[in-house]
């Protein structure tokens, strides 16, 4: 099993327009449904981000390791569990925004794709392609702009997260 | 301390005393699976479910509505690899003549106020309309639900909305819905189990609740959940003691008062649900089509006043008028009524029951430039096609259809 760990690093795609975050980026944007008959998890990360506008070449320029960093409502929409398995197929490492869609949130979890939810994230705080760290247990996410305090992982969801998703978890009980 | 209504239907399934925020294990009542995500569902249920996969099948089963019958091969493909699967595991199959799954559910009264229903469907929450827990969830969650009968869920907190006033005529229950979602933008009932209350509330039908109920998901919220009247006790045969209501103590984050005093019908213009003005700000869009049915309003009421609304008069030349009935029960009634009849000589389109306008669904889409007036609950670009979607009551679609432009109800002759 893969081993997991709270401190990750990597590269930050803020996704912003305007200069804003975006926010409400919906399920449909980051795996639009002409794409949802396709279940081999593999086959799912060329569509990532497909249809938001201004970065449907993610998928293509995406590499493994990068997190990506959005405004508030993030994965809001359908249930669908492809919106965070094109990004576990790309090897993002985690996801992060000022709010998520519940169902996306759980579901992000269940795979062991760690999110981090700053309700206080600022629009500029982070400069696109920077150098970053969160750190799941404080729910700090921190980089050479500087620092911010978001909601620590905790309790069933941290669980099982390090467990590497929810049968893991289940198995190991 | 007392619980509110979320609290204590969690409680009630093995949470025990439990507050927002808390994260439990619950105990599921019915857990379901739909046709596109219902394939994964499989494929997890058989990587990870062992020898003795399925925890309670008479409590598991999957409902095919997305794109029934099939008309793509890989729906078709998945929607064989789930009759396989059922087949080897005695699950029922609500096939593709059944209709919206949670329709489907609630009709067969396999969901029940106080009960918990899980499914791949988004708009599961629908089960407020019978105050009920009902969540949509990813293929994990749900297959995980197949195996072991429950799910991990964090206590949401509970919100109080009070309804105040009645409607006024020619206003349905979608209006009200539409009143909520223009009030309210999404992030401020994110998260949140909302309880309605109110005059009004205490004596509207289980259409009206499912109604408003499907679209939590737009509100961002959990779920709406309306207390049982004597409406939706009747139809469940049930008295006020067997169904889950909140404790006079109970502890709510925020209390909201919202007047539909005298309301008027409402849109939401495109490009989202919360953009809602009323229909007369719209009186000069023509339109290409309309569209009745979803899980929203493909309620038989909703049929039976669209048919009423039609019967002798005609669809516009040119406007497409498409109806599709929520569940096979529903189409019988139709026929019966005469209702088919109705819809059929105004030159209405209505095709058999399912989610019909959503996803790809049986009754097509909208093309680019094409305007469309939908009881459907979500306007999002590309959600009905790559059309224009302003979202209405059953009466704005029919008046709209009949003038061939954006219209409500009162502007038809003789209503
Ligand atoms: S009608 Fe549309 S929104 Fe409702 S359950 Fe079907 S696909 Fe979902």
């Amino acid at each position: 099993m893969e081993k997991r760990t709270l401190v990750l690093k990597g590269r930050l795609w803020v996704l912003s327009r305007d200069g804003e975050l975006i926010s409400d980026i919906d399920t449909d944007m980051i795996y639009h449904n002409a794409h949802l008959a396709v279940t081999d998890v593999s086959k799912m990360g060329q569509y990532a981000f497909g249809n938001l506008k201004g970065y449907e070449e993610f998928a293509k320029q995406a590499r493994p390791g990068d997190m990506v960093l959005a405004g508030a409502n993030f994965g809001s929409g359908s249930s669908r569990q492809h919106a965070v398995d094109c990004f576990k197929a790309l090897g993002v490492q985690a996801v992060i925004a000022r709010s998520f869609g519940a169902i996306y949130k759980r579901n992000a979890i269940n795979s062991a794709l760690p999110v981090l939810e700053i309700p206080a994230l600022a629009d500029k705080a982070f400069a696109h392609f920077e150098q970053v760290e969160i750190d799941l247990g404080t729910g700090t996410l921190r980089g050479p702009s500087g620092s911010v305090q978001g909601k620590p992982m905790s309790g069933v969801a941290r669980d099982i997260y390090m467990a590497g998703g929810l049968f893991e978890f289940a198995r190991g009980e | 301390m007392g619980g509110t209504m979320m609290e204590k239907i969690l409680s009630s399934h093995g949470a025990g005393d439990c507050r927002p925020g808390d994260e439990v294990w619950i105990g599921i009542d019915n857990r379901t699976a739909r046709d596109f995500a219902g394939a994964s569902v499989v494929a997890n249920v058989e990587k990870n479910g062992g020898a003795k996969p399925i925890a309670d099948p008479s409590r598991t089963f999957f409902t095919f509505d997305c794109n029934v019958p099939a008309n793509t091969i890989p729906y078709a493909d998945n929607q064989q690899t789930i009759r396989n699967f059922a087949r080897k595991h005695g699950l029922k199959v609500f096939d593709v003549d059944a209709g919206i799954g949670s329709h489907v559910v609630i009709e067969n009264r396999l969901a029940r106020p106080g009960s918990t229903t899980v499914g791949t469907d988004s708009h599961l929450n629908i089960m407020g309309a019978i105050g009920a827990f009902g969540q949509g969830m990813g293929d994990v969650d749900i297959a995980f639900s197949f195996v072991s009968g429950r799910v991990w869920f964090e206590v949401p907190p509970s919100v109080k909305l009070v309804l105040e006033g009645i409607p006024g005529a020619g206003a349905e229950a979608k209006d009200v819905a539409l009143t909520i979602l223009g009030r309210f933008n999404h992030h401020e009932l994110l998260g949140k189990s909302v309880e309605v209350y109110g005059e009004w509330v205490e004596r509207a039908t289980l259409s009206d609740f499912i109604t408003i109920a499907s679209q939590g998901t737009e509100m961002g919220a959990v779920t709406i959940l309306f207390p049982p009247n004597r409406n939706v006790l009747d139809y469940f045969g049930m008295t006020e003691a067997e169904a889950v209501y909140a404790d006079p103590d109970a502890t709510y984050e925020a209390e909201y008062r919202v007047s539909i005093d005298g309301l008027k019908p409402l849109v939401a213009a495109p490009p989202n649900p919360n953009n809602v003005h009323p229909v007369s700000q719209y009186s000069d869009v023509r339109i290409d089509g309309a569209f009745i049915g979803s899980c929203t309003n493909g309620t038989l009421d909703d049929m039976r006043l669209a048919a009423k609304l039609l019967k002798g008069r005609k669809v516009a030349p040119g406007v497409m008028l498409k109806v599709v009935p929520a569940t096979r029960s529903v189409w019988r009634t139709m026929m019966k009524e005469g209702l088919i009849d109705d819809i059929f000589e105004a030159g209405g389109i209505i095709s058999n029951p399912g989610c019909g306008g959503c996803a790809s669904g049986q009754i097509g889409m909208t093309g680019r430039g094409e305007v469309q007036v939908s009881t459907s609950n979500r306007n999002f670009t590309g959600k009905q096609g790559a059309g224009d979607t302003y979202l209405a009551g059953v009466g704005t679609a029919v008046a709209s259809a009949v003038l061939g432009r954006i219209a409500g109800v009162g502007e038809l002759e003789g209503v």
